[in-house]
This record gives C-alpha cells, sequence and structure tokens, in this order.
C-alpha cells in the first residue's frame, strides 16, 4: 500500500481526478498519434501542422473549436433523452476504466468480479446509443441506432466468450490477479517471459479483439456511423459540445477496451516477476506504481495502433454480414477455444 | 410518350405494391427515406426516394435535376468557340472528353478534318481524361463502402495526371483546347518524358488499389452479386460504358466507331466481365484505367510531326445541316447532335450523356437491395451529377 | 499454408499498402521519402507555364477594340475607351488618332478562365499568367481594373518550346 494516509475525501478527489486523467489522456493521445497523424501518414499527407509544434495543439483547438458551436436540438427531438444520450455513453467509459489496473497498488478499485463488471459496464453503451439514435427524430439516426443495438448485443457474446478462456486459465475474476497470473507464470518450467495470455489463448485474443472492433463501431464495423449511408448514424443530429462527448467517448473507449486487453491478454502493468525475484504482487516493489502505468499506455498504444490499422485498412461489412460473422464464425470458435481451454486445464 | 406513360404507371403499381406487401405481411407501415439531396454518397445533389422495408428497399426513385444549368438552352446563344467552354463543364472529371464530341460533329459539318498531330494529341488527352475521371472513381469506390484510405491515394495520383494535363492546355479542370480544325497550341516540350513517367505511377496506383480495395474479402463480400444488371436489361435501359461491359455486353464506341481519332492505330483490349454485379462494374474500371495508360504510351511513341491546325476561317460560321457524334466517354456514351442553321452559334445542341441514362436503371436495379448496396450499387453505377443534370 | 496465404491475400495486402504508405511518408525527404502533399504557404508548387491562373493586361497595346469583351462567354470584361489626337509621326503629318483606355476591368468572380479574350486579342494586349493568389474576403472586390490587370504583366512567364515534332511557327 502507498505509505500514506489520505481522508478519505481527498482519496475520492484523487480517485475521480485520476479517473477522469486515465480516461482523456489515452483519448487524447489515440486522437492525436492515430486519427491524425497515422491515418495521414497513411494516406501519404501529413496531417494537422499549425498548431503547435507538428499539430500537437490541433486537439485543443478542434476542442475549442466544437465548445464555440451552437447546440442544435432538432424541433422534433425528445429533448430530455436526446440531451443526456451523450453522457450515457460517456459514463460507461468512465465506469469501464473503474476497474483497469495500472500497478499493483494504483488502481480505483479492486473487484473480485472485475471483468464480469467490465463486461455489464461496456453494454451501458448500447443505451445511449439507442437513445440518442431515437430520440434525435431523424430517419438516419434511427436506422443507425438500431443497427448499432444490434451490432452491440451481437458481439458482447464473443466478447464474453472469449473472456471466458482467460478466466479459465487464470482462475480468477479479478483484474489485478489476471495480471499477477501472467508476470508470474511460467511456461514449461521457464519463466523469463512469464506466462501472458496471449500465447495460450491467441484464438481468444483474435475473437476479443475482432468484437472489440465491432464493440468500438470502428471499421470494418462501423455501419451505425457509415458516414456515406446515415450521413453520421446516430450521431448525425449532434453538434458543439454533445458531439464532443460522443467524439471523446469513442476514443477514450479505445484506450479502455485497448487496457483491458492488455490487461487480459499481455500481462498488464506487471513485467515478469522472475526478473526481479517476486513472487506476487505483494513482494512488488513500490516503484512499479509509476512504472506500472507507463507500460500499460505503452501495451494500449500498441493494442490502438491495431485497431485503428484496421481501421484505415478496410471497408465497411454489411450489417447482415456482421451478424452473420458473429454468429456463424466468432462464437463457434470462442465455444471450440473455451472447450479446449477447458480440458488442457484439467489435463496440466 | 406512351412508353413514360407505362413507366410511371409501373412505378406506381410498384408503390402500391410495396405498401401492400408492407401491411399484409407484418402489418407494419413502410418508411421513406430520402437519400439526397444532400447526403454524402449522391456526390451532387441527386435525390433518391426509397421506400423502406426495416433496411430493405422495396421501391426507389431518382429525381434528378437540382443542379439544372440548362446547357443545351445555353449553347443557342453562344458562339462554337465559346460552347466549347461550357460544355466543359457537364462531366467535370472527364472535361477534356466532353469537348471531343462535340468538335468532332462541328467539323464533320464544316467538312474539314484535324491534321494526324492534332487527332493524336486529341487522343492522348481524352485517355488522360479518362485516367483522370476513372481514379477518383476507384477511390471514391473505397470511401463509399467505408473504407478511408483509397481516395486519398486517388486524389495523389491524379494529381499528377491534372499537371499533365495543365502543362499541355492551361487547364486542369476545365483545358478548352480543342478548337474545330485541331487543337489550340501544340505540346510543350518535355510533356511526353513526364507523361511516360506518370502512366509508370498510375499503373502502380492501380496495383495498390486492387490490393487495398479489391483484393480484400470484405470488399468482395459486399460488391458481389449485388446489383446484378443482366445483358437484356442494360441494354433496354441504354447503359453504356463500364456499365454495359461489365454485363457481358462487348461495345465500346473506341473500336466500334471509325472517327477521326488515333484508336485505330492503337492494340487495345476492351474488358468485358460476364457477372455484371457491382465487382463487375468496378473491376471493369480498374482494368480500363490500366489499359488507358497502356494506349497512351502507345501513342506517345508515334506521335506524327505536323501541324495540330487545319486551315480554318478566323470567324467560324458552321454550314447549314445536322451532325451526331459519340464517343466513348469515362462515364460511357457520350454524344451531341449539333443542329447549324449556318450562324457563328449552333441552332439546336442535344446533349447526349452518359450518366443520365445510367441512373435510370436505379428504380429497377435497387429494388429488394439493402440501404448498405444502394450506396455500393449507386457508387459502382458511377454517375456525376454534371452529367445527370446538364 | 494455403489457407494462410488466401488469409494474407484477403485481409493482410490491404494493410501492407497502408503500411508501407505510412513508411514511406515518415522516411525523412533526403532519402526520398515524405508526404505527397505540399505545406502549401510555407512551400508552394510553382504551376506549369501555360497555368490560366490570371489575365494581364499590356494597356499600350490595347485600343478598346472590344473583341475581347464581345467573344467572352459570360461577358465579364468591362472596356470604356474614347479616341484622342496623338502628336503626327513625323513632322508636318496630320495628327494621328488614338483609342485611348480609360477603363479595363475583369470581373474575376464571374471568369470562366476559358482564355478566348486572351486567343481573339488582335494586338497581343492579353496574356496568361500562372499566379494564382488574388483570392479576396469579399466577391465584390474580384473586379480588378487595369492598373492591377497591368500589375501581372510582370509574371507572365515567356512561351514554353514545343514538343519535337512541333511545327515552327511562321513569323
Amino acid at each position: 500500500m502507498i505509505a500514506v494516509d489520505l481522508p478519505y475525501w481527498a482519496q475520492s478527489l484523487l480517485r475521480v481526478l485520476g479517473g477522469t486523467v486515465a480516461v482523456l489522456l489515452p483519448a487524447g493521445t489515440i486522437v492525436y498519434l492515430f486519427l491524425f497523424k497515422m491515418m495521414s501518414f497513411m494516406q501519404s499527407r501529413l496531417g494537422p501542422m499549425e498548431a503547435g509544434p507538428y499539430g500537437s495543439m490541433q486537439l485543443f483547438a478542434e476542442v475549442g473549436k466544437w465548445l464555440q458551436k451552437e447546440d442544435i436540438q432538432p424541433e422534433n427531438a425528445d429533448k430530455r433523452i436526446f440531451k443526456i444520450a451523450p453522457l450515457i455513453v460517456l459514463v460507461s467509459t468512465f465506469l469501464l476504466v473503474a476497474v483497469v489496473p495500472f500497478g499493483p497498488d494504483a488502481y480505483f478499485t479492486d473487484f473480485e468480479a472485475g471483468i464480469f463488471y467490465a463486461l455489464a459496464v461496456s453494454s451501458v453503451s448500447v443505451l445511449g446509443i439507442l437513445i440518442a439514435g431515437w430520440s434525435s427524430a431523424n430517419k438516419y439516426s434511427l436506422l443507425g441506432g438500431l443497427r448499432a443495438a444490434g451490432q452491440l448485443i451481437a458481439y458482447e457474446l464473443p466478447m464474453v466468450l472469449a473472456v471466458i478462456g482467460v478466466v479459465i486459465q487464470a482462475g480468477t475474476m479479478n483484474l489485478n490477479q489476471i495480471v499477477e497470473q501472467q508476470n508470474a507464470g511460467s511456461m514449461f518450467g521457464w519463466d523469463g517471459l512469464g506466462n501472458p495470455y496471449i500465447l495460450t489463448q491467441f484464438v481468444g485474443f483474435l475473437v476479443f479483439m475482432i468484437a472489440v472492433q465491432a464493440e468500438l463501431t470502428q471499421a470494418p464495423f462501423d455501419m451505425p456511423i457509415a458516414e456515406s449511408e446515415l450521413v453520421s448514424g446516430y450521431m448525425t443530429e449532434y453538434s458543439g459540445f454533445r458531439f464532443l462527448i460522443f467524439f471523446i467517448a469513442e476514443f477514450a473507449t479505445v484506450g479502455v477496451f485497448s487496457l483491458i486487453a492488455s490487461v487480459l491478454f499481455l500481462g498488464g502493468w506487471g513485467i515478469p516477476f522472475s526478473w526481479f525475484g517476486w513472487e506476487s504482487n505483494n513482494d512488488v516493489d513500490d516503484w512499479m506504481n509509476i512504472v506500472g502505468p507507463l507500460i500499460m499506455i505503452t501495451k494500449m498504444l500498441g493494442l490502438s495502433f491495431l485497431i485503428m490499422w484496421v481501421r484505415f485498412s478496410y471497408p465497411r461489412l454489411r450489417e447482415d454480414q456482421l451478424q452473420r460473422f458473429a454468429w456463424k464464425v466468432l462464437i463457434p470458435v470462442s465455444l471450440i477455444n473455451i472447450m479446449f481451454t477447458a480440458i488442457l486445464k484439467v489435463a496440466f | 410518350m406512351t412508353d413514360l406513360i407505362d413507366r410511371q404507371k409501373l412505378s406506381y403499381i410498384a408503390a402500391q405494391a410495396a405498401d401492400a406487401r408492407l401491411n399484409v405481411e407484418l402489418e407494419t407501415e413502410g418508411m421513406t427515406l430520402n437519400i439526397g439531396p444532400q447526403h454524402p454518397a449522391t456526390h451532387g445533389t441527386l435525390r433518391i426516394i426509397v421506400r423502406l422495408d426495416g433496411e430493405q428497399v422495396v421501391w426507389a426513385d431518382p429525381s434528378a435535376g437540382y443542379m439544372h444549368r440548362g446547357y443545351e438552352k445555353l449553347t443557342e446563344v453562344r458562339t462554337f468557340p465559346q460552347v466549347t467552354t461550357l460544355i466543359n463543364r457537364i462531366d467535370w472529371l472527364g472535361s477534356f472528353a466532353n469537348e471531343v464530341p462535340f468538335i468532332l460533329a462541328a467539323e464533320q459539318l464544316m467538312e474539314i478534318e484535324a491534321p494526324p498531330r492534332a487527332q493524336w494529341i486529341r487522343t492522348i488527352l481524352f485517355e488522360l481524361s479518362r485516367i483522370a475521371n476513372v481514379s477518383l472513381f476507384l477511390g471514391d469506390l473505397g470511401v463509399q463502402l467505408g473504407a478511408i484510405t483509397p481516395v486519398f491515394f486517388a486524389f495523389r495520383d491524379r494529381e499528377y495526371v491534372l499537371n499533365l494535363i495543365e502543362g499541355a492546355t492551361g487547364g486542369r479542370f476545365h483545358p478548352n483546347f480543342d478548337r474545330i480544325g485541331g487543337l489550340k497550341e501544340d505540346l510543350p516540350k518535355g510533356w511526353i518524358d513526364e507523361t511516360r513517367q506518370v502512366m509508370k505511377k498510375l499503373r502502380n496506383f492501380c496495383d495498390e488499389i486492387e490490393n487495398l480495395l479489391f483484393g480484400n474479402k470484405i470488399f468482395q463480400d459486399r460488391t458481389r452479386g449485388i446489383g446484378v444488371i443482366p445483358p437484356a436489361v442494360a441494354q433496354q435501359y441504354g447503359l453504356s460504358g463500364a456499365n454495359l461491359r461489365a454485363s457481358g455486353v462487348d461495345w465500346d464506341l473506341r473500336r466500334d466507331q471509325s472517327l477521326p481519332l488515333a484508336y485505330d492505330k492503337v492494340d487495345f483490349k476492351v474488358w468485358t466481365h460476364p457477372d455484371g454485379d457491382s465487382f463487375a462494374r468496378c473491376w471493369v474500371r480498374l482494368q480500363e484505367t490500366r489499359e488507358a495508360t497502356k494506349i497512351v504510351d502507345q501513342l506517345l511513341d508515334g506521335i506524327p510531326s505536323g501541324p495540330v491546325m487545319a486551315k480554318v476561317p478566323r470567324i467560324i460560321k458552321v454550314p447549314e445541316g445536322e451532325a451526331f457524334v459519340s464517343t466513348e466517354n469515362p462515364l460511357g456514351e457520350m454524344g451531341y447532335y449539333v443542329v447549324s442553321q449556318g450562324d457563328l452559334g449552333p441552332f439546336r445542341v442535344k446533349i447526349r450523356t452518359a450518366s443520365f441514362n445510367n441512373i435510370s436503371i436505379v428504380p429497377w436495379v435497387l429494388r429488394g437491395v439493402y440501404v448498405p448496396d444502394v450506396i455500393t450499387i449507386l457508387a459502382s453505377l458511377y454517375f456525376i451529377l454534371g452529367d445527370i443534370d446538364k | 499454408m494455403g489457407f494462410l496465404r488466401d488469409r494474407y491475400n484477403e485481409y493482410g495486402k490491404g494493410m501492407q499498402v497502408t503500411l508501407a504508405t505510412f513508411a514511406q511518408t515518415v522516411k525523412p525527404k533526403k532519402y526520398g521519402g515524405g508526404a505527397a502533399t505540399v505545406q502549401y504557404p510555407h512551400e508552394k508548387e510553382s504551376p506549369p507555364v501555360r497555368a490560366r491562373g490570371v489575365i494581364a493586361l499590356r494597356e499600350d497595346n490595347c485600343t478598346a477594340c472590344m473583341l475581347c469583351a464581345r467573344s467572352c462567354p459570360d461577358w465579364c470584361i468591362y472596356i470604356e475607351g474614347h479616341k484622342e489626337l496623338a502628336p503626327p509621326r513625323r513632322a508636318g503629318g496630320a495628327p494621328r488618332k488614338v483609342n485611348k483606355l480609360d477603363r479595363f476591368d475583369i470581373d474575376y468572380a464571374l471568369c470562366m478562365y476559358c482564355g478566348i479574350c486572351v486567343e481573339v486579342c488582335p494586338f497581343d494586349a492579353l496574356f496568361w499568367s500562372p499566379e494564382y493568389e488574388y483570392s479576396e474576403p469579399r466577391i465584390a472586390d474580384l473586379l480588378h481594373d487595369k492598373t492591377k490587370l497591368g500589375e501581372w504583366m510582370e509574371t507572365v512567364p515567356e512561351a514554353p518550346e514545343l514538343e519535337a515534332g512541333a511545327e515552327k511557327k511562321k513569323k
């Protein structure tokens, strides 16, 4: 434990601040590094270059622009619901980040059923998207909202099933213990790398990342937004600050899901414990609370790079093809994965 | 006239039937969705009214005319040199190709022929504008399907072609380079070498697009078997260009027609595809872009020397008569029916544009597809609003 | 392995293209990399010599004959002139009548950049210049008068040499 005793209110304040940083920092980094720069480079251009060195202040300029814009509400919209919809989407991101461990003691809450909770609250955003689509009083929004609902529910299942493999192998749903299991583990007696589950659960990892891609509505699964078909899907009628919230939520969720994936499959904040002769989480030195978050951010950026790379390369699937892919490919594959994991778990 | 009434009646019956079907099967109402006039996928102001059952289209009707600029009427009050600059703007992506049939029609009426060098350069620029036009299609296709990167590649490589056109004619988009009896000027020095370099880049671009888009499984899933147009239907609706060739009809005015252009001097393949679906239309266009770069290369090797302008009077008066000339433009068959009464300007010009006919098949081909496929099919039919509304 | 190769063809090639472009753009300029775009206000591309950027006027050559104004498809050239008596060329001769230009305006908001005016001018008074940086915040300010058009004469380049095989101009 961190060797300072803080009053309860200070701890709460610290947690709130930390949570905000943990949501906004990855979102900003991802938007700048990947959306602004990587996409531009992949398209043989430089992206924003004027605001700040190499355009690094561009995001602040964009935020300023959005904040100045008029907040337009359609006349026929269900005003109250229209207004809270983006907040619901954002809240789900904040709820998600609450269980992500950044270090041996650097976490917001230490749930026993952490991953269970994470998967549960990630579905809250569907609600926000659905009511955003419904309350906009726009046919494109409605189509987008319904598509989003169908898609997010369909892909929740393979995601859960992919996580079950990890849970079986780790024997716990506590995210911090999953990290510990991976870093303290060994592969066939060799513990130089620990036992990151990406090696044993590679199929699960693939399924999880595909489901994350769909859950985040990034191409090739971006039909709910589908700017060439549905203008902007459920976001069509939103402008100014409310659009900004959707935008932040979208990229913050990319960051948070990358964090969760790195916890589940890449060993989270940890480095293989054998390097320093640690046995379990209790032995880990305090400096890991500083280095751990940095390691996490690195891993998060790596996974976000994958997500974004796919996004910038692929065309979009059709809604029925997407559903077919979820039900006929991903779910059977992840079920087989669970079966094999269970058999191997019992055998070894 | 009876045809028109029949068609209206048919579309009315289709709408009624659609409603009836919805009411009987599901006891729900259809949703009428306006795609356009302001919509990202219509690249321009085409409005398509679709009636949806869920996401399935049961009835669709294109409604053009939001960008009507009255070119046919305008030509009546302009002189022949002035008309050339107007008709540049019909299909704005392949604008040099718009000039050629009009000039050929006027030349036919005046009974003069451009010198061979002018004909060759005309053909080169014609093919360059085809490349500029279709390469943008290949990129835009990606955007319509949700892939954002191809369009930037298309803009990047189309820029080289536009620079070439600008280097020779002075105008990037609206060359206004064709004159009755030849061309405005000869090519500047170094242009031929530069063109060879650019053609290499364009072939590379075609490979990139093929890897990025056409080979992709998702792209194929989205386009194969979608919006199938059988050859007979395609011919009935008067489709032309790549849309017709993708249905398996081997028809290309470049090869089938003998005009004073240099196409008979080069060896090229007319690509067709038996499927007639969206993929076939895109694929045929990709192959045509490749083929066009080869045509340009062959033409560059054999440009004859000589003047680029025949002897024509300084003030052009076209003798009385009528002429119709059509060429294989990037979008399909484009023709001008020019009626002259011996004045400085034409008496009447009827412009047959490819997109107008290509888009007329929309009600037929959109019936029963899903909303995302509406976009795919529209993208693969490839229309340009200026070409529809004139 | 066939299965993997198929999957690579279907999904991998596209990602390879984007990654290759990424590497190409990130590569420093001196090794042949860099973006395809130009950072406009900082670095400028020079347009081709023939580019139709703006119409420049050599006022001395203009006789206010109105040919350009009449041949303009959208009538965006406004000319006013008057006749003046100039001193005779040779001593003792009759005074000459000279056309003086009072006003020569081109409305670039209307101009279609077709170049017909430059072509019809019988006295070589109008020229194309590749200059392109003359945008204005107000559309009415795009109406430029003869002094402004005269200033653009400096930017008019020499006509380029022609490609091999072209007929030499008879002068």
